[in-house]
């Protein structure tokens, strides 16, 4: 039908937003209450879901709110009291230089190796292309819990294949335990998500280095630039809108790092010394029953996912004005 | 303007796929040997080439070993797994840690959970998805500019940060260890990027189609449903799949919600299951590791190239 009307369309002067066409047989009032109406069932949901939390969550750092409150007993105010100990509290700062840490080094390492990826898919052949991609699918489609739990075994003191190849290769792993060290602890953790988060970004940065003209890229060959100054000058600006999404994507992804960090904290990890804020405010808030920190803790990773997003956002804004 | 590469398969030529295109027309300019001989000298040179070969090679073993162990072990009998040499191949192997799994009651109570709550997410987020993004795409009205900056930030709002109001809101109302409260959670988080994603759709979708039907005698509704709803089948697959993987995979939420042993989820299930059984029984372990992972792992394919293209594009350009 769509195919015998089309045709005909272009003869008669219709208005490209069809919102603001003039030509209505409804009333007007009705007209414009219709988008409105679509919007509400979705705006509810996040609305009780998402805002009346937000809105409380902020309430309640304001609250002595602990284990008595739990069970009835009124929650007394205690004006900035949670944020004052909080500060005052050396293992907060610990935990938010801990997290952003975690999330640079794993958000650079991810970057870094992506775009390494995607630079080296354009020069292999064919079919090694094909499976390396098949690969990184692959790794990408698995969910994570099944990801940390593979990775867990990988690494597993007794029986791990990684301990067996270390200890091959003549170094002494037998039996050891990678979780117990913060240290090694947070590179498992460090290897399971950048192993998880490498495909989306190789992929992506793959696809915008396509769209990179190859003339350009001969030209500047010609003219006797090398691989590095090639990189540099001509691949990296032309994929530098995507390199910028794709940066700030990652940066709030690793930030919010919780699940592998809860996973292998259960496999072995000392509790205290491998928390990240995620898996603090989950432990004081919902194991210890002190809501008042937790939410006052909540509010500080808030706080510095709006701190590191920010230019993310404002780079937005603007695009949607412009279109 | 890269960027207009990966926004490309949101258009509306909804058979495309991101992956795809690229492949082509990679292929193509391979293809043509003789043109490219300027270029030849290094990037096709052969010794780079095989270099590059050898190092994907290498990171196709780093990237497909993980979940290929994963499989292997959960065919392995007992004794392979706790033998002092890794066993390399899957033959031969046993059904017996799937049958413990299965035996182990909780895991059907966790995937009817699981199940029940990703279903209701996926239906109640691409209905409530779709109307919001079809006001978005075709209509002008007061408020619409903020409310699509409001997507973004919402999408940036970590689970972490909100998870502990979230739990005293169901909490106090009664909707902890409830497939409803669980449900109602998921819809908002997949809401935001949902929504976004369709609205690229419904924009790729030429207005003028359904002006002609109207034309036509068409009611603006009977338009809509006639001429635009069909050609936006493929973007609500995609929306669905989404939604699906997202609830499915989600562990933050459904640790903090379904506190209750009978009330879990299957990644849920799967920490409290290994944590019991680590170090005894890796083979059961990655038994209920697989059986999670597959439908993800199928579903991805289905998608796989919006995947890079939905990611992206929504968030390069409008």
């Amino acid at each position: 039908m769509a195919l015998v009307v089309t045709p005909e369309a272009p003869v008669v002067p219709l208005p490209e937003a069809p919102g603001g066409a003039p030509r209505r047989r409804r009333p007007r009032g009705l007209r414009g209450l219709t988008p409105y109406v679509l919007m509400v069932p979705a705006l509810a949901a996040l609305a009780l879901a998402l805002g009346y939390p937000l809105v409380r969550q902020v309430a309640l750092s304001f609250q002595d709110f602990g284990l008595e409150q739990q069970f009835g007993a009124p929650a007394e105010q205690v004006g900035l009291d949670n944020y004052r100990a909080l500060l005052a509290d050396s293992y907060l700062w610990t935990l938010v230089f801990r997290t952003v840490a975690f999330c640079l080094v794993n958000a650079g390492l991810t970057l870094v190796i992506g775009l390494a990826i995607a630079l080296l898919l354009r020069s292999m052949s064919r079919s090694v292309r094909l499976m390396v991609q098949s690969a990184l699918l692959l790794a990408w489609a698995m969910p994570v819990i099944s990801a940390v739990t593979v990775w867990e075994w990988l690494f597993d003191s007794q029986y791990g294949v990684v301990n067996w190849l270390l200890t091959r290769l003549g170094g002494d792993y037998q039996g050891h335990s990678w979780l117990i060290d913060p240290l090694s602890f947070f590179l498992v953790a460090t290897l399971v998500v950048v192993w998880m988060s490498v495909p989306f970004v190789a992929f992506t940065l793959h696809a915008a280095l396509l769209g990179v003209a190859d003339d350009v890229v001969e030209a500047a060959e010609v003219d006797g630039a090398g691989a590095w100054q090639r990189l540099r000058h001509v691949l990296l600006p032309g994929i530098r809108p995507v390199l910028l999404v794709v940066a700030l994507l990652q940066i709030v992804w690793d930030l919010r790092v919780f699940t592998q960090i809860y996973k292998l904290q259960g496999a072995g990890g000392v509790t205290r010394e491998t928390n990240l804020l995620g898996t603090y405010i989950y432990r004081s808030g919902i194991s210890e029953g002190e809501f008042g920190t937790a939410a006052t803790a909540a509010i500080f990773m808030l706080a510095l996912t709006v701190v590191l997003t920010a230019p993310y956002v404002v780079r937005m804004l603007r695009e949607e004005r412009e279109s | 303007m890269s960027a207009t590469t990966t926004s490309r398969p949101l258009g509306r030529d909804g058979s495309a796929t991101g992956r795809a295109t690229a492949t082509k027309r990679r292929s193509k300019r391979g293809g043509k040997p003789g043109s490219t001989s300027g270029g030849a000298a290094s990037r096709g040179s052969r010794s780079s080439r095989v270099a590059s070969n050898v190092v994907g090679l290498g990171l196709v073993v780093l990237f497909v070993f993980p979940v290929y162990w994963m499989i292997s072990t959960s065919f392995r009998p007992r004794r392979d797994i706790n033998g002092p040499e890794p066993v390399w191949h899957p033959f031969g192997g046993t059904l017996d840690n799937y049958r413990r799994i299965f035996e182990d009651g909780r895991f059907l109570d966790s995937m009817r959970i699981s199940l029940t709550v990703t279903v209701a997410t996926v239906a109640i987020a691409i209905v409530f998805a779709f109307l919001a993004a079809v006001a978005l795409s075709r209509f002008r009205f007061r408020g619409r500019t903020s409310f699509v900056v409001a997507l973004l930030v919402v999408q940036m709002v970590p689970a972490e940060g909100l998870f502990i109001s979230q739990y005293k809101m169901l909490d106090g109302a009664g909707f902890t260890n409830t497939v409803g409260g669980l449900t109602l959670l998921y819809v908002a988080a997949v809401l935001p990027f949902t929504i976004w994603v369709l609205r690229g759709f419904v924009n790729g979708l030429p207005a003028e189609l359904e002006e002609a039907a109207m034309i036509d005698g068409c009611s603006r509704l009977g338009a809509f449903f006639r001429i635009t709803f069909p050609l936006l089948a493929p973007g609500l697959v995609a929306t669905g799949v989404f939604a699906f993987i997202q609830s499915w995979n989600e562990f933050t939420l459904a640790l903090v919600t379904m506190t209750s042993d009978e009330k879990k989820t299957l990644p849920v299930w799967l920490t409290t299951f290994s944590d019991v059984n680590r170090g005894t029984d890796w083979g059961a372990i990655m038994a209920g590791s697989t059986l999670i992972a597959i439908p993800v792992i199928i579903f991805f394919m289905i998608v796989q190239g919006r995947m890079v293209a939905g990611l992206t594009s929504g968030a390069v350009k409008g």
